[in-house]
């Protein structure tokens, strides 16, 4: 118990997948203008990385290992998660509309972003096992969604202020992630 | 300029993609902690955009319009797993350092964007020349960047110790430093000011009426701008697309 717990810990601020492993830097730059998509976005990569890695973990297991095709895994990874991904979009769309009006527009989006791959890819190198990768992808995921959301915060109110000419736009938002990463080294000393 | 070296020039200095088109900035800012390991990732990069370029042209008319992206996206997977297991054989201290982040050129924004809007349409030896000017592009950005760190981070570039450090011990002055440069951080600052620069340099050329490109880059429209954007990030066609 105690080891998953340091795990989730570990993944979600410790170890911070955009802030320090710079993963998924293409949606937190452009998709956290507002903090509501920002907050869309961050519920959608939670959902798809927990059942990306859920499932990327039982096919490692169960069918690449016996067979000894371990190295197929970055091939077999990135069409399951891309597969996946049309797969919970349509099933959301028939099964539960409410939450796809939510998420909907963001999980096209997630095909590309590099987190996923990440996590399952680290759940193996990690020789994590089915519950711990798991934990792994739901405390990344989460560490993602904080991240967003503070972002989305600070930009809020960065349109406010006076920015320099060269500095306004990608630049500006590029020292605020930096300072922010500055902060999640403070965490560091957690475990 | 005939075909083939107008595509490398466009690669490296026209539409080069870390600092004009911004593509591919999660190795970009993760790998750049010093030269040698931005040299690594660009050649490494290069090679997999120079091979897959070239199957994907050869194999244009073969592959039906409906099942491209996932065709593209086996293409490029396997020439990454084959880049993988050499680097492991030959270059085991380059393996070690670039880690996870060797796997994770599949999802390169720059190589699936060039095979979907260059291999595809375009015959092969372009295609081949179009591969080599945007990897080139690529690995120029990537050592400028983490000669940077590298150099502001520990005071050497490539490994060999430019700024003499300073000695407290010894009572002897020098160079202090600055190690946030080659943590996390420093990747978001040193990239920040490389685009401000940007910025700069484009604002002055539209004073002077200049025609520039225009960024098609991940800061934003999202990832949907990047290699997926003709299919709105749809992998595999559901048929309800239009």
């Amino acid at each position: 118990m105690k080891e998953l717990l340091i795990i989730a810990i570990g993944s979600a601020l410790v170890n911070n997948v955009v802030l320090s492993q710079f993963l998924g830097i293409c949606p937190f730059l452009g998709v956290s203008k507002k903090v509501d998509t920002a907050a869309g976005m961050g519920g959608a990569v939670v959902f798809v990385i927990t059942i990306a890695s859920f499932v990327t973990g039982l096919i490692y297991k169960f069918i690449l290992t016996p067979l000894g095709f371990e190295y197929l895994q970055t091939i077999v990874f990135i069409l399951i998660i891309a597969a996946l991904v049309q797969f919970v979009e349509m099933f959301l769309k028939k099964a539960m509309p409410p939450l796809y009006n939510a998420l909907g527009v963001y999980l096209p989006l997630i095909t590309t972003n590099c987190a996923v791959l990440g996590v399952a890819l680290t759940n193996v190198q990690k020789e994590y096992n089915l519950l711990q990768g798991v934990i792994n992808g739901i405390g990344t995921s989460v560490g993602f969604l904080i991240a967003i959301v503070i972002m989305a915060g600070i930009r809020e109110k960065i349109e406010y202020n006076d920015i320099s000419e060269s500095f306004q736009g990608t630049p500006i938002v590029l020292v605020t992630a930096s300072l922010m990463a500055i902060a999640f080294c403070g965490f560091s000393g957690l475990i | 300029m005939n075909r083939c070296t107008e595509r490398v020039y466009n690669g490296l200095v026209k539409e080069n993609p870390t600092f004009v088109l911004m593509l591919g900035m999660c190795p970009t800012l993760a790998v750049t902690t010093s030269a040698i390991n931005g040299v690594g990732m660009g050649l490494s990069t290069t090679v997999v955009l120079v091979l897959s370029n070239m199957l994907i042209s050869m194999l244009r008319k073969i592959i039906p319009d409906s099942v491209r992206m996932p065709a593209f996206i086996v293409v490029v997977a396997s020439f990454v797993t084959i880049v993988q297991f050499l680097l492991e054989g030959f270059v085991p201290s380059l393996y070690a350092s670039l880690g996870l982040y060797i796997p994770l050129i599949v999802v390169n924004c720059i190589i699936l964007g060039r095979a979907e809007s260059y291999a595809s349409k375009n015959p092969v030896i372009p295609s081949i020349f179009d591969g080599i000017g945007m990897g080139l592009g690529f690995t120029f950005g990537l050592t400028c960047i983490g000669i940077v760190r590298e150099l502001i981070g520990t005071g050497a570039i490539f490994g060999q110790q430019i700024l003499p450090l300073a000695d407290a011990a010894a009572g002897k002055g020098g160079y202090v430093p600055v190690t946030i440069f080659i943590l996390p951080p420093g990747a978001f600052l040193v990239l920040s000011g490389l685009v401000a620069l940007q910025n700069k340099i484009k604002n002055n050329a539209a004073k002077k009426g200049k025609k520039v490109a225009e960024s098609a880059g991940c800061g934003e429209g999202g990832c949907a701008s990047c290699g997926n954007g003709a299919c709105g990030g749809k992998v595999f066609p559901t048929g309800n697309e239009e």
